[in-house]
This record gives C-alpha cells, sequence and structure tokens, in this order.
C-alpha cells in the first residue's frame, strides 16, 4: 500500500513472488494499477489521500467481525488502559484543540493513572473509557459504505482486502504492510503509518517473521543517515536536539529530566546522551560543563526542508552545503526552490555529476546568469565502489562496501572532502579566545595524521569506547552517564565490540535458522533481525506458533533463546515485572492503539489533502487542523474550479529519484527516456488528448510539458457520487543528462505533514489539455 | 581487502578463463567459437570486489570486476542473501557510474553573476569554501538569546547525504552540529 516495490525496489519483490509460490497473498492498494498490481492477487484502487479512510474502515472490520488477534491485544498493546476525561473527539476535532496556533494540548489525551503513577486498566476491555472502546467508537463511523465514498474503492474491493488481509490476524499466520512514499508524502502521513500500525497490532502482527510494517527506504543508506541525525530535530540515535524553546533545555539537567521517560529502554537515554557528547568533545566534555551540552547548538524553531527552503527564499540564509542531492528536481514546487538558491552568497555542491541543482544559474535552468550572484562550488565526488564505509538497508543490516578502484578524475570520497574541510576551518580557527569559537574548537577531529582520514577510527568512535580502559565497548549495554563511557551513535554500539573486529564486514551466509542470517553483516540494535520479537511469544513465553517462532522462555536456562536474537533482555523471565513488555521502547512496555505523542490526535483521523477536489465526508473539518500552512507567493494554492483533476507522483524502474544518478547514464536513459503524463482512457477522450500527444500539465505552482501516456491503469473514481479523474506522473526527469524532461516537483506543493513536515507530493490538484 | 570466498561463482569464473586459453590453442582459427569464448577474457585476471548497491534501500550486494584501472564488469553478488545475485536493472548498469562521460573529474567553480564554470584545483576550492563558510558563521553566530546559551547559526544550511556512507553521514552531522548549524536536512524528510 502506497508502495510500488516490482519497480521502485524489484529485488525486495523478488521474495514477495516467492511468497506467492509458498501459498501467500499480495494485495497491492494503490490509485494507479501498477507493475505490483499487476502480480498481486487482489487489487483495490484508491484515490490519493484517503489511506486513512481506507484503513479505517479494516479497523472497524476487524473488530465488529472478532478477527483481532485478542490475547495479543490485552497484553501487548494499550487496549486495556483508561482514557482520563480530558480526551473527547467531536466533527474532526480532538479535545485541546487551539485553532489561532494550530495545535493541540496534548495533556487532553492523558491515560488515567493509579496513584503509583502506573495506567488504569480494564483488562476485559468493557470499560467505555479503554483505548479498545474509544477506538471502537472512532471507526464506527468508517463503515464500508462511507469508506467507499470517500476512497472511490468499489465496496466489494474493500471487502476483498479487508476480508484477506483480516485473515492473518489467525495465530499461525503472519501478515506484512510494505509501504513507501504513497504514504508518507501527505498532511496525514504519519497518521497514515499509525493506521498501519493499529491494524497490525489488532492482527497481533508485529515482532513476527512475515509480520510488521516495513518502509520501502528508497535510498540505499536513508536508513543509516537518519540513523545518524542527518534531520534538524536529532541528534544521533534518535537523541532530540536541545532547543531554546524548551525551558528545561537550559541545561544538561534539565533536558535529560524533560527528555527522559520513567519506565521503558529510554529510561537508559542520560547515558546515551553523555556518551555521544563524550565522543564528540572528548576532555573538552567534562562533569563541570555539563559534558558540552552548551556546545551543542540550540534552535528556537522548525528547521524542516519546507521551512529552510522558505528561509532561503526570503534571503535568511547565505551559504549552503549539499551531499549528493537535487532539491531542484526533488523538492516541492521545485521552481520556487530553484529560484530560492539564487539568494545564497555560497553553494557547495558534491556530487558525482552536474546536476539541475548544481547548474540552476544557467540559461537552461531559465535562469538568467547575470543576475544571479551565487557563487557555486562543484566538488567531484567518488561513487560508491571508488570508497570503503559502510551502509545501513531497510532491514537496518549495516553492510560493508569495499573499494573497487580509484576513483574517476580527480573525484574524492565524500569522507576525505569533510574531513580536509574540518581540519581548514579547525586551522583557521585556532588559538581563536572568542567565546563564539569554542564550541567548535571543542570539537574533536582526530582521524590520524594522512590526507584521507583513517576510516577505522570513525568506525570505533561510532561503537565507543570504556574510557578508563580505552577498550571498544561491548554494545550499549555498558554505556554510562558519568563520562567513562563515549559512543558516536548508541544504537550501533556493538557493530565493532574488539579491535579488528567490525561486524559490518562479515560474509558468513549461513542461514542461522529461519532465514534469519545472523552471521552475514550487523543489524542495530545487537544484530537483532526481527523488532519486537518478545511478542512472537505469548506472556507465558511460548510461541504463539511453532510455524511463527523466533525466540521463546527457556525456563532450565532461564534465558530467551530461538532463531534471533532478542529484542529484549535476555534473562528478564516472563513471570518478573515487565516480562511481558514487548513495546520496550515505550513509556509502558506496550504498542500505542492510542498515541496521545502525535501532534494531530491520538487516533488517525480522515482529513482531505491540502488540495482535494470534494469535501471531506468524516467531518466538517476539511484540511488535517494541525498542519502549518504556508500562503502567499511561496506556496500558491489551487482549488477545483481551476484544477479538477487529482494529481501524484512516481518513480520508473529505470530511473531513480532526482535521475541524476541514472539520467546520466546511457542504458538507463535509453529505456526511460522521455517525461510522460498517465492519464485514463476516459479522461484523455474528455479532453481530446491522444496517446503520445504532447500536453501541458497545470497546478497552481506552475505547468510542464510532457508526452501523455493513456492507458487503463488509470479508472476515474466516483466519490460521494461524483467523477473524479485522478493522474500520474513520475518525477524522475530534469534538464540535465541524457534523458531530459520537465520537472514535475513543478506542480507540487509546500505543505507538510502535521509531525514530520513531509511534504505532500502525492495528492495535489492540476488540469491537463494538449499542447497544440 | 575483504578474502571472498572461492564460491561456486568465482571456480566458474576461474576455471572459464582457463578454458578460454586452451581454446585458443585448440579450436585453430574457428572464429565464431573463438569470439564466443572471447567473451570471458573481459572477466578474466579482474579483481573482484563485492560492493552493495547504491540505489535504493533494499541493499543488494554486487561484484565488481576492475582491470587495467577501469571497471570492465558488474554482477549481482551470489553469497549475498538479500539478492542471491540478483539485481534490477539500475543495480546491472552500475559500471556506468564509472564509465560515464557525464562524471565530473575536477572540481569546478562559477563566479558571481558568471555564465560559465572554471576548473580549479582542489586546495583553492576547499580554502575557499573554508572561508566563506567562516565568514557566515561568524558574523551570523549566536552565542546568548534571551539570557540562554545557543551557540548556533542560522545562516548554513547543510542538505542531503541519504546515498553516503554511514561513516560520511556521522562526519557531517558531527562536523555541522560542531559549528552551529539548526538547518540540517536530508532526503528522509523529503
Amino acid at each position: 500500500m502506497g508502495a510500488n516495490p516490482a519497480e521502485n525496489h524489484p529485488i525486495s519483490f523478488r521474495w514477495l513472488t516467492k511468497a506467492k509460490e509458498n501459498g501467500g497473498k499480495i494485495v497491492s492498494v494503490d490509485p494507479r494499477y501498477t507493475r505490483t498490481s499487476a502480480v498481486s492477487d487482489i487489487y483495490a484502487a484508491l484515490r490519493s489521500g484517503t489511506d486513512i479512510a481506507f484503513m479505517g474502515g479494516m479497523i472497524k472490520y476487524s473488530i465488529d467481525n472478532n478477527l483481532f488477534h485478542k490475547d495479543y491485544v490485552v497484553n501487548y498493546t494499550n487496549a486495556s488502559f483508561i482514557v482520563a476525561d480530558g480526551f473527547d473527539f467531536k466533527d474532526g476535532f480532538f479535545s485541546g484543540y487551539d485553532e489561532a496556533t494550530r495545535t493541540y494540548d496534548k495533556t487532553k489525551w492523558a491515560i488515567a493513572t493509579n496513584e503509583d503513577g502506573t495506567p488504569k486498566k480494564d483488562p476485559s476491555l468493557q470499560n467505555p473509557r479503554t483505548v479498545f472502546q474509544l477506538m471502537k467508537n472512532h471507526y464506527s463511523r468508517y463503515d464500508v459504505d462511507t469508506v467507499s465514498g470517500v476512497t472511490g474503492t468499489p465496496k466489494k474491493d474493500l471487502l476483498n482486502v479487508y476480508k484477506a488481509f483480516c485473515e492473518t490476524g489467525k495465530v499461525g499466520k503472519a501478515g506484512t504492510i510494505l509501504y513507501a512514499m504513497g504514504t508518507t508524502q501527505h498532511t496525514v502521513g504519519s497518521q497514515n503509518v499509525r493506521a498501519f500500525a493499529i491494524i497490525q497490532m489488532l492482527l497481533g502482527n508485529i515482532g513476527l517473521p512475515g509480520g510488521g510494517i516495513n518502509a520501502m527506504r528508497g535510498e540505499s543508506n536513508v536508513q543509516g543517515s537518519t540513523d545518524f541525525g542527518l534531520l534538524w530535530d536529532n541528534l544521533t540515535g534518535y537523541l532530540g536536539v536541545p532547543k531554546a524553546t524548551v525551558p528545561e533545555h537550559a541545561t544538561l539537567a534539565g533536558y535529560l529530566a524533560k527528555e527522559t521517560p520513567p519506565t521503558g529502554f529510554w529510561s537508559n537515554k542520560p547515558k546515551f546522551v553523555v556518551s555521544l557528547l563524550k565522543a564528540w568533545y572528548g576532555d573538552h566534555a567534562t562533569n563541570k560543563n555539563e559534558f558540552g551540552y552548551h556546545f551543542l547548538p540550540k534552535g528556537n524553531k522548525n528547521y524542516s526542508h519546507i521551512n529552510l527552503f522558505k528561509a532561503m527564499y526570503n534571503n535568511e540564509l547565505e551559504g549552503a552545503f549539499l551531499w549528493g542531492t537535487n532539491p531542484v528536481v526533488g523538492g516541492p514546487n521545485a521552481g520556487k526552490e530553484k529560484e530560492a538558491l539564487g539568494n545564497l552568497k555560497w553553494l557547495v555542491a558534491v556530487d558525482l555529476w552536474e546536476t539541475e541543482t548544481a547548474a540552476f544559474w544557467k540559461k537552461e535552468a531559465g535562469s538568467d546568469p547575470s543576475k544571479i550572484n551565487t557563487e557555486v562550488f562543484l566538488l567531484p565526488a567518488s561513487a560508491s565502489f571508488e570508497k570503503e564505509g559502510s551502509i545501513s538497508n531497510s532491514s537496518r543490516w549495516m553492510q560493508y562496501r569495499w573499494k573497487a578502484i580509484d576513483s574517476r578524475g580527480e573525484a574524492r570520497p565524500d569522507l576525505d572532502i569533510i574531513h580536509e574541510l574540518a581540519l581548514k576551518l579547525k586551522k583557521l580557527y585556532a588559538n581563536s579566545p572568542k567565546p563564539a569559537d569554542q564550541p567548535f574548537l571543542s570539537l574533536e577531529w582526530n582521524y590520524g595524521t594522512g590526507e584521507a582520514p583513517d576510516l577505522d577510527l570513525i568506525a570505533k568512535e561510532i561503537n565507543g569506547y570504556d574510557l578508563k580502559t580505552g577498550k571498544l565497548l561491548p554494545g550499549f549495554g555498558a554505556l554510562l552517564d558519568d563520562g567513562t563511557t563515549s559512543s558516536g551513535n548508541w544504537i550501533y554500539s556493538g557493530f565493532y565490540p574488539e579491535e579488528g573486529k567490525n561486524l559490518s564486514k562479515r560474509r558468513d551466509n549461513k542461514d542461522t535458522g529461519n532465514a534469519n542470517f545472523l552471521n552475514w553483516s550487523f543489524a542495530w540494535p545487537m544484530n537483532r533481525r526481527i523488532l519486537y520479537n518478545r511478542a512472537s511469544a505469548d506472556p507465558s513465553g511460548k510461541p504463539w506458533s511453532q510455524e511463527k517462532a523466533v525466540i521463546w522462555w527457556d525456563a532450565a536456562a532461564k534465558s530467551w533463546v530461538g532463531n534471533d536474537v532478542p529484542d529484549f533482555k535476555a534473562i528478564l523471565s516472563p513471570t518478573e515485572p515487565g516480562g511481558t513488555g514487548a513495546f520496550m521502547m515505550n513509556k509502558d512496555g506496550v504498542g500505542l492503539l492510542f498515541a496521545p505523542t502525535m501532534n494531530d490526535g491520538p487516533f488517525p483521523e480522515h482529513y482531505e489533502p491540502f488540495e482535494s477536489p470534494v469535501p471531506n465526508a468524516f467531518s466538517s473539518v476539511e484540511l488535517n487542523p494541525a498542519v502549518v500552512i504556508n500562503d502567499g507567493d511561496f506556496n500558491k494554492k489551487g482549488y477545483k474550479v481551476d484544477f479538477p483533476i487529482v494529481a501524484t507522483t512516481y518513480r520508473v524502474e529505470a530511473h531513480w529519484q532526482s535521475g541524476s544518478m541514472t539520467r546520466n547514464q546511457e542504458w538507463l536513459s535509453e529505456i526511460a527516456r522521455y517525461m510522460f503524463v498517465e492519464i485514463s482512457e476516459e479522461l484523455a477522450k474528455e479532453k481530446g488528448i491522444k496517446n503520445k500527444d504532447k500536453v501541458i500539465v497545470t497546478s497552481a505552482r506552475g505547468e510542464i510539458k510532457a508526452y501523455a501516456m493513456v492507458t487503463k491503469r488509470y479508472k476515474p473514481f466516483t466519490v460521494r457520487g461524483k467523477k473524479v479523474h485522478q493522474l500520474g506522473m513520475p518525477w524522475n526527469f530534469g534538464y540535465k543528462g541524457y534523458a531530459k524532461g520537465d520537472i514535475a516537483n513543478r506542480l507540487t506543493p509546500h505543505i507538510g505533514d502535521a509531525n514530520t513536515m513531509i511534504p505532500e507530493y502525492k495528492a495535489f490538484l492540476c488540469d491537463i489539455r494538449r499542447a497544440d | 581487502m575483504v578474502e571472498l570466498n572461492l564460491n561456486r561463482r568465482q571456480f566458474l569464473k576461474l576455471s572459464g578463463a582457463a578454458a578460454a586459453t586452451l581454446a585458443v590453442v585448440e579450436l585453430g582459427f574457428n572464429e565464431k567459437k573463438a569470439y564466443a569464448k572471447s567473451k570471458d577474457f573481459k572477466i578474466a585476471k579482474a579483481t573482484v570486489t563485492p560492493t552493495i548497491c547504491c540505489f535504493c534501500g533494499v541493499g543488494c550486494g554486487i561484484l565488481v570486476h576492475t582491470k587495467n584501472n577501469t571497471v570492465v564488469y558488474t554482477e549481482g553478488d551470489p553469497d549475498n542473501p538479500i539478492n542471491e545475485g540478483k539485481l534490477c536493472s539500475k543495480g546491472t548498469t552500475l559500471r556506468q557510474l564509472y564509465t560515464s562521460e557525464k562524471r565530473i573529474t575536477k572540481p569546478l567553480y562559477r563566479a558571481s553573476g558568471s555564465n560559465k564554470w572554471e576548473e580549479k584545483e582542489w586546495e583553492w576550492m576547499l580554502d575557499t569554501i573554508a572561508k566563506r563558510a567562516k565568514d557566515t558563521r561568524d558574523h551570523s553566530f549566536v552565542v546568548e538569546e534571551d539570557g540562554l546559551i545557543v551557540n548556533k547559526t542560522e545562516k548554513i544550511a547543510s542538505l542531503g547525504g541519504a546515498a553516503l556512507d554511514n561513516e560520511e553521514t556521522y562526519l557531517v552531522s558531527k562536523l555541522m552540529r560542531g559549528l552551529g548549524v539548526t538547518y540540517l536536512e536530508h532526503q528522509a524528510r523529503i
């Protein structure tokens, strides 16, 4: 759902076809009949932006027909928790909404607690204030007729999908949900994923082989780069950045007190934070100076991609580093992002190619070079096999890449570039007495004396040391909060437990049981392959079924044993306190059917996209009330009177992301040569468009030219009794490389999800006409 | 350098190379057969290095064959349990990332208002970039804001990194936070 692995993750899809050979069923839910749909057992079309309606209907179906896994739900989720009186939901709004700030007061969604702070529960799930009953009530509105009217999915298709997937709620069965950007790139993107999580918890599908919700990562190391904190709100290992807007963050002690939950695994957070500070600031991080906590920047706003480009557009930024990224093609409302780049004084682009972004100032980009004052530095980077290092895949497997050949021409690895830049800056700042320069001067940067940094030293710094003995740490269990340990990224600690033993280099491909390959590479955390695998066993520690056994409690050995490394404290017996807390990263050890942590409500609720052709059928609230709206010149909004057609973007198999890596190769350019727009036969007829005609697609942000591809893969939807057309186009094209074409993202809006600010690329309004 | 097991695939390759040498002698001037066998020559005596595909997040293994300082061939790594030697079209053409004429091979500089790139030395580029970064940081750096230590610059952005190695992303993260950068984002957001 929201993924097309047959094209975008083809080798993962090979395993789906193998599952099918073994009797498994593939369900494909997509606005377009994709190559994945073509191999599926069941296909259901849905209008872009209606996933919550679709899944809400499934939640209702599983409860109404008693298809959920009750023991799992009672023991491993917060279904039995009693919600305190402050929580309510009326006509699209949860309680605690403030219209002026477009935010919720989440304290209104608290769980009722006993005197000792533990949650109040009703394991019978009958109390009307239990999470279960509130959830049941919330989704009672998502009946099949209403859902079908919103999603445009025929009723029989909805029921087919619900029936097939809810079959996996039976013990001995498992179902997984594979998703990608079709799910996340919406103003309700996070809640789309939450809806998946709810159904998977109801069906008892998390922690089992063949279960889970699996994000299909689009870039080879988008997992690792996120783990390593390349997002404004994270340091490494998902430790939140300190913020000037949170009064408690004024001191390290305050930050730790505020951000550390009393129970659950995150109660160890101070150990991870202090060890990170020791890795970054070394001897400059002492008990006296709060371990260098104040060297870290403290921002006072949201610095995410959309806001970053808005700031650039408003002349608030001066310089930028781009590490193999191409926002002029890949960014939302890309025409504005290109304009914004011209407001920079300097731009450094590190890439294998002259990308559309690096060339934004050129005539071919539609710019007037004489009017653009930006200095641009384009540094040739090495290809992945021209250097050495590790990357982490969608399953968190950290695999090593060896160097096969010297870099082409004068290209250099990014690692060397970052390192040399750091050394040059260190030199420029050397001996400065200015207070402003102390944070940077205190940053440890000791990676050998050669021109290139010593990769092994970096790897070991990430793993971490016992600073008293100088020995490498065996894992994050050994981390302390007193400054005697270091670790650059706690979740990776353990991949390099001894000198000469970098476990990401392991190549023993023997199946160690149940299709686990525990001696191939390393998976964080601590080589665990299936997260939350404690949930594969019942509360007493016995596998729910032999077919889906992963780990179990061995009473004689007083330990969890099995085919995977336990994602649980290995010696904690099922009868001890916390011994059934399968979701150990959460405060109460249970999965959150009711998530009072979300910005836009504890239950996913359907709202229409920013640009929608129909009013919301579920409430009078059209747009997610917690999203930030950027209006004016930076983000024009289109309405259905001018732009009646729903549009979405996707990728083709031969091209990757913005296309810079593939459109600069001959063979792949030949396979997928031209920018096209895919439309239904019905829409083509209405607009007088024939296959291969040149067409113009317009949105409130701009217009692009492309070839029309008239197919049966799109069909008009019937939404609330009216015909709604949808079309789609690849976003792989740009004006550089061998295969050139107009940039789809010139059409997409600058609006993001309420929790993550991921842009809503996947549902916007447009119109289409013949070009001549 | 990694030591590969002499697995089934490599064994075939090595024996294939030996067979090709014999074939020339045995077959005399049968051009057709010699041509068919000459295909073996391309990867004969090539160095084989395992890598992981640089495209999507599945993590397929690829073997890179190099000889005479170029990439002569790439193929799926049969030992990698993720792809068992299979690849999609993007993984299959990995070699062209090396051979493509579109690769930039020298640092390029575009001056303010200019309509062209100029080739520059690495040293000059990195020195100049460091100066620009320092200049921007110095005049925008905020040590204290409303009585709170904030040590930040909001005038420098860092974007991208989803295709970098873990060790590289770690250094980007460390360097940028070390400089006080708050606008730190990458592809996971978009």
